[in-house]
């Protein structure tokens, strides 16, 4: 990417851990790219981490990390916050002070109610997983009304009339994510009859070009949830010997060590 | 000046509420405090907060914000002088850090300490007495966790004196003790000490009684 303006804001060396499947990690490069900024991405791997992410994340040990002139930052929301104060070009967040409370509510909001929910909707079953269905859909037509109290024809995302802002960022993965959680958790949230706004919002989001160019692909994103909704459930050991045992039969002689527990440990990890 | 109005609805047991109290009072704002019922909430703080019905929330000239990190930021972005949160954004993103880090680990296992017994309990202590070593590692030889004078993470970091309290309550061994954690426990004295905090803390006898009504009968039933 060519240089531009934000690189005068503020020299030094910008660096990004990541996993590709992660939707935090990707709100932090929605909004690196947003604002221009260069930056180093880092795929770790997730069963074994590195000792720089250990290093700069030894609370959580997770990503994203983003690490500024070799300070650390962790935590999506935290690092957002840090890229839109310390890049000034394509404010993030709205400049008054009740709008940008107003924004920071919604995406405490979209945490709590929708990521965790959803995240809890995806490793339960039977009543438990019930429980949380009922939670998101209550969430969702919070986020519906929202959507349509906000948007319209003009206003596009709830960044405002400026385009993408906050709040987009903090609920943009529902874009690609929220329909593959569905399918491997087997519920239903999404319903766009009833959520008219909130699917209007979401088809323009992924129309993004920094969103459309990240998105990853429905596959390999159905095969990783798969696999986290089975390790929680604590239903993978005996896929992965299923697995392994047809791997085995279609190559007797192979001693690799089988590809899907590596993806076992990473899900444990991970979630 | 402009005619300013400021209204906080709280509630006197709570530590969320309590910590906009520090911040307006740092900042030498004029409020007017609404004490809610929490078993009979007001027809105001439904219409102010609908989407979670709860304390505490700020309104400010009729336009209400909710939740306490976002109500504190609001406050030191409107009311400029005697910053709470640092200037520069890298310290800025700690203090956001570790105050996330108080409401998402350390208060649910804060009050889940006083909700279990035996080895459960145990292994809830231990997590805790490692949250606070790591907070420990955050202050270092500072005086408050926002330098000189307390700031940001020091208001955040106001469930601890309830996690102290509900223990004294219950008679437990204390998990912040000066022998274990010297350096956090320094720094509660400290807080304890200053002038405009210990004016936003509940009195202690009756946050005593308060504590083990609402712990002491849990653990009995167990």
């Amino acid at each position: 990417m060519a240089s531009t303006g934000s690189v005068a804001d503020q020299e030094g060396q910008v660096m990004l851990l990541g996993f590709w499947f992660s939707p935090f990690v990707k709100r932090v490069e929605w909004a690196l790219k947003f604002k221009g900024i260069e930056y180093d991405y880092v795929e770790e791997d997730l069963t074994n981490k590195s000792t720089l992410l250990l290093n700069s994340n030894p609370i959580h040990k997770k990503v994203p990390v983003l690490i500024h002139n070799g300070n650390p930052i962790a935590e999506s929301l935290v690092i957002i916050e840090y890229i839109d104060e310390t890049w000034k070009k394509n404010p993030i967040l709205p400049q008054d002070p009740y709008d940008r409370a107003m924004a920071r509510f919604w995406a405490n909001f979209i945490e709590q109610k929708v990521t965790e929910s959803t995240r809890e909707a995806l490793v339960s079953q039977g009543e438990q997983q019930e429980k949380k269905v009922k939670e998101l859909k209550e969430a969702m037509e919070v986020v519906e009304g929202e959507a349509k109290a906000k948007l319209n024809d003009k206003t596009l995302f709830f960044g405002g009339g400026n385009g993408v802002g906050y709040v987009d960022f903090v609920l943009g993965w529902t874009c690609n994510w929220m329909e593959t959680i569905e399918e491997v958790g087997g519920f239903k949230v999404l319903d766009p009859a009833n959520q008219p706004h909130f699917h209007k919002w979401m088809a323009n989001f992924r129309e993004v070009s920094f969103v459309k160019a990240t998105l990853a692909p429905k596959e390999k994103l159905v095969e990783y949830f798969r696999i986290v909704r089975q390790a929680r459930l604590g239903l993978l050991l005996p896929y992965i010997r299923e697995s392994s045992a047809k791997a085995r039969s279609r190559n007797p002689e192979s001693k690799q060590h089988h590809p899907e527990s590596k993806n076992y440990h990473a899900c444990v990890v991970v979630c | 000046m402009a005619e300013e109005e400021v209204k906080l609805f709280g509630t006197w047991a709570s530590p969320f509420s309590r910590r906009i109290e520090v911040a307006l009072k740092l900042k030498g704002v004029q409020y007017e405090y609404i004490e809610e019922n929490l078993t009979n909430k007001s027809p105001a703080l439904l219409n102010y907060n609908p989407v979670h019905k709860q304390i505490p929330v700020l309104v400010h000239n009729g336009k209400p914000v909710a939740e306490s990190f976002v109500i504190m930021e609001y406050v030191d972005e409107t009311w400029k002088h005697n910053p709470i949160l640092p200037t520069d954004p890298y310290e800025k993103a700690m203090a956001r850090f570790w105050a996330k880090y108080i409401d998402d680990k350390l208060w649910p296992a804060a009050k889940k300490v006083v909700m279990t017994k035996g080895e459960e309990q145990k292994g809830v202590i231990d997590e805790i007495q490692q949250q606070m070593k790591n907070l420990e590692g955050e202050l270092k030889e500072k005086k408050f966790f926002g330098g000189e004078s307390l700031g940001f993470l020091d208001i955040a970091a106001n469930i601890i004196i309830w996690l102290v309290v509900a223990q004294e309550a219950l008679g437990m061994d204390p998990i912040l003790n000066e022998e274990k954690l010297p350096v956090l426990h320094g720094w509660l004295q400290r807080l304890l000490d200053d002038a405009v905090f210990k004016e936003c803390v509940p009195p202690k006898q009756r946050h005593l009684d308060f504590s083990k009504v609402k712990f002491g009968s849990s653990i009995a039933s167990k």
